[in-house]
């Protein structure tokens, strides 16, 4: 069970030399084919930028230290144009906001074909083809007619659920998902992580999911870290962490999810 | 005549758009209700109705038996200053240019206007767990989770008889927001004030609320005691609701995903799904 | 909750930090530093005006058209009046009158926007066409317009310049009002039973103060320009005031005298160069999007560049900013 994708003592830092805020300390996580690697923490734990790191999206105002790698490849300094080449087609990612990814102005269809087409060097025709069965696959209703409409034409799950097509158009090894739920009513959550998990089973994807919470974490992850300041404060396997956490900041985490607390307030 | 707060057959549009389809409810001192549901589903235009940031276009909203004045140009008589509202956004609402404690003595200086005392800004900093001595601070000293719990001591050193509060903790950290629910019922109840708690996270709103109103495309489809909706749901948009609702005990239990986005008996009227109440006086406390 | 309070204390810590450095930095900027050294050197010269110049303003004590000389370094003019004196004399004329036409548009503009963008519907509709109507001329042709019918002085050449000037200001502080008014915070103390004028004065006014002081002190160039070529065209301050537009216009007769139109050509260059540097670090240091800002206000203090865009028809009630019907 070898990673697909390797952080290896990543650390990143944002300022000026010297007075620059750490915001990413010596993080290592493993991506494994067909797993889910949840990443728990609250807002401004360093999960966003993490995920951010592995794309390269990050600002050139940030020091990145340590080792990224996909395979054999290290993507840490990797020029830009290299880089390009890898987001899409072997690592994607999928945003809290699928606004992110989706062009407003531009049909469903044209931004889906358009990615194919330049990604995999398809014929108008088959790059079509491939887009509605995209659709298909992440279960958007009439997925022929949804081509020609509009991202704005859609609700926040159906737009979530393009996104997902998207970065799913090139077959990529890898999946990084920033929060795909966080803006999303539960009734819409809960189909996209049913989602989220067959397309895991069914393609042997490799997936970081960053999210801060810990229900989304419970029903999909198979591995997880907390993050807490930057750092790693513990990994283990999902039923390990929630059944037996060992840091401090784990615990203090679980015991305030409202289901810990059976009713005591009332 | 005990009620706070009557609200009857309410409607809000927008334009074309109607938010909020006839929905009544009332809130008795010392109660907490809340009003749950999605977004888009009108709970947040109910609750801007409510305090008057609205106009309803049908039914009326009663405080303490009179008509809540639209919030207009007109400055605020002082029996309605004692209904206070709490905002999701931390971040809007507090006065970035006025230090905290002199937001908090503009709610003191409302108590005192309808001739109640109320504590200094250090203790209403205290009572929402703050230090007294960051009275001095700028908002943007503070985080999102405590420039929320300023508003709340702003709102409550008003000495409000009733509390609107839309989605007060959703844009909070997941680990502070039950802490932040059960601290804003405590503090409520310990004034004696009902509170309309607005919220889409039942997982929450069931730890402090005695009453629940699940709301649906404007209209409360299952209404009645917390209890009993979250353990026996009666409508099939509530049962949705609660079983999509992902629980965090490790066993990697997909939660349940509704067939389609919205399936019409969602939106289904059903008489016993609505003022819910326990059979037996054990039911009720349990 | 420990947790929570100490995440915040860290938190407030790195901005307090960052606020001790954020300010220095935009003054650092070395256009920021000849700004204020070359205004600092002229409002000496202004206040100090008869103690530092050789000789007086109107005294005709020196040959006619002298060139540059050790006698006189600027030259003197078709009347024998030293150019020099007559520079740093005309500082006192053109800086204050400069000043007041600025602070007085910046009172009326402000005043008349926060009016219209508060107060909403018909109220703002009125004030918000009397600004386009403004607006619609060429700046420069108003006010050559306006001072010409009520007479030609320096104070009526000011008073043309705040009527010209005023909807700049009007319409940067409407649209920051209006994006202001529906504010949770607004909205909060007004349900604390603040009055509309208290609220405006309270919570509106400080927060978009920042961004109208940056705007006046930009302006502060084009008033100087604006007078002294009212005055160079005679709508201004009248011989024998030393005024440096009039001064240029006194030139005219005399072009091969270069040192008449040089020297007061370079004082209203540097006046206005230094103004706009000084109000561009202004802008920089106040610039409401910087990081620390975005955090404290949110959306409370859009840039000065923002322009009016919400709509004027709308009713006067707090829900304007609403961006959806429904959260």
């Amino acid at each position: 069970m070898s990673a697909v994708l390797s952080i290896t003592d990543l650390s990143i830092e944002f300022g000026p030399k010297g007075s620059g805020r750490t915001v990413v300390d010596s993080v290592s996580l493993d991506l494994t084919a067909g797993r889910i690697q949840g990443l728990a923490g609250e807002s401004g734990s360093g999960k966003t930028v993490t995920a951010m790191a592995v794309l390269g999206l990050l600002p050139d105002s940030a020091k990145v230290t340590g080792s990224i790698r996909l395979g054999d490849t290290e993507l840490l300094g990797m020029p830009t144009r290299q880089l390009r080449s890898i987001r899409g087609m072997r690592v994607a990612m999928v945003f809290q906001d699928p606004s992110a990814s989706l062009h407003p102005q531009i049909t469903v269809g044209s931004q889906l074909t358009d990615h194919v087409r330049h990604h995999l060097k398809l014929k108008r025709r088959e790059a079509k083809e491939r887009a509605v069965e995209l659709l298909a696959r992440v279960r958007v209703p009439n997925p022929e007619e949804a081509l020609s409409r509009y991202p704005h034409q859609f609700s926040g799950g159906q737009r979530q659920r393009i996104a997902i097509a998207m970065a799913l158009a090139c077959d990529p090894e890898v999946l990084l998902a920033d929060e795909p739920t966080t803006a999303l009513d539960v009734t819409v959550q809960a189909g996209i992580l049913h989602l989220l998990r067959d397309l895991v089973a069914e393609r042997d994807l490799a997936v970081l999911l960053v999210t801060h919470d810990l229900g989304v974490m419970s029903a999909v992850a198979d591995d997880m870290a907390v993050m807490r300041h930057g750092r790693i404060v513990e990994t283990g396997t999902r039923e390990k962490l929630f059944r037996d956490p060992e840091h401090p900041y784990t615990r203090e985490l679980l015991e305030a999810m409202p289901d810990a607390q059976e009713s005591e307030v009332l | 005549m005990n009620e706070l707060l009557r609200v009857d057959d309410l409607h809000v549009r927008y334009g074309p758009v109607t938010a909020v389809d006839g929905v009544s409810l009332e809130i008795t001192p010392g109660e907490v209700l809340a009003l749950v549901g999605e977004s888009g589903c009108g709970k947040s235009s109910t609750a801007r109705a409510i305090v008057g940031m609205d106009k309803p276009a049908e039914g009326t909203v009663l405080f303490r038996g009179s008509d809540v004045p639209k919030l207009d140009l007109r400055t605020r008589r002082p029996d309605f200053t004692a209904m206070q509202m709490v905002f999701q956004d931390p971040n809007s609402s507090l006065n970035p240019r006025k230090r905290v404690g002199d937001q908090i003595a503009d709610g003191i200086r409302a108590a005192k206007a309808r001739g109640l005392k109320s504590n200094s800004p250090q203790e209403w900093l205290e009572a929402v767990g703050l230090d007294a001595d960051m009275v001095g601070r700028y908002p943007h000293q503070f985080s999102g989770g405590q420039r929320q719990r300023i508003a709340i001591a702003r709102a409550l050193a008003a000495k409000p008889d009733l509390i609107v509060a839309d989605e007060p903790i959703s844009a909070l950290d997941a680990s502070s927001q039950a802490s932040v629910a059960a601290m804003m019922r405590q503090l409520c109840l310990d004034a004696g004030a009902g509170m309309l708690f607005i919220s889409h996270d039942l997982s929450v709103v069931r730890l402090m609320a005695d009453r629940l109103m699940v709301m649906y495309r404007g209209k409360v489809v299952e209404s009645g005691s917390t209890s009993l909706i979250w353990n026996d749901p009666v409508h099939p948009y509530t049962r949705a609701l609660l079983s999509a609702i992902p629980h965090p005990d490790g066993k990697g239990v997909l939660p349940e995903a509704p067939a389609a986005e919205a399936p019409d008996e969602w939106a289904s009227h059903i008489d016993e799904a609505l003022n819910r109440v326990p059979v037996s006086k054990e039911a009720a406390s349990e | 909750m420990s947790s929570n309070t100490n995440i915040g204390r860290s938190a407030d810590a790195k901005l307090q930090r960052k606020a001790r450095r954020r300010l220095p930095a935009a003054w650092r900027s070395p256009l920021a530093i000849i700004g204020v050294v070359i205004a600092g050197i002229w409002l000496i010269l202004a206040v100090f005006a008869p103690w530092i110049a050789p000789y007086g303003p109107l005294a005709q004590e020196l040959p006619r058209l002298m060139p540059p000389s050790e006698l006189a370094w600027f030259g003197t003019d078709a009347l024998g009046r030293d150019v020099l004196s007559r520079l740093i004399h005309g500082a006192r004329v053109t800086i204050p009158f400069a000043g007041m036409l600025v602070l007085c548009a910046m009172v009326l503009g402000t005043l008349i926007g926060a009016i219209g963008g508060y107060v909403g519907g018909w109220v703002d509709e009125v004030l918000g066409r009397l600004t386009d109507l403004f607006m619609a001329f060429p700046t420069v042709i108003l006010a050559m317009v306006i001072a010409a019918s009520l007479g030609p002085s320096l104070f009526n050449a000011v008073l043309a310049g705040i009527i010209v000037t005023w909807p700049v200001y009007a319409r940067v502080t409407r649209s920051l009002v209006v994006s202001l008014r529906s504010q949770n915070f607004v909205v909060a103390s007004r349900m604390l039973g603040y009055s509309s004028w208290r609220s405006l004065r309270t919570d509106i006014l400080p927060n978009i103060l920042g961004p109208v002081l940056v705007l006046a002190s930009l302006e502060i160039g084009t008033a100087i320009l604006l007078l002294t070529g009212l005055s160079f065209l005679g709508l201004g301050a009248q011989p024998p005031t030393a005024e440096w537009g009039a001064m240029i216009s006194g030139a005219m007769q005399n072009i091969d005298a270069w040192w008449l139109g040089v020297f007061p050509g370079l004082a209203i260059l540097t006046v206005v160069m230094a103004c706009n540097f000084i109000g561009d670090s202004l802008r920089d240091v106040l610039d409401p999007l910087s990081s620390a800002e975005r955090q404290g206000a949110g959306a409370a203090a859009p840039a000065v560049t923002t322009d009016a865009a919400a709509d004027p028809g709308a009713e006067p009630d707090f829900a304007q900013g609403r961006q959806e019907p429904n959260q």
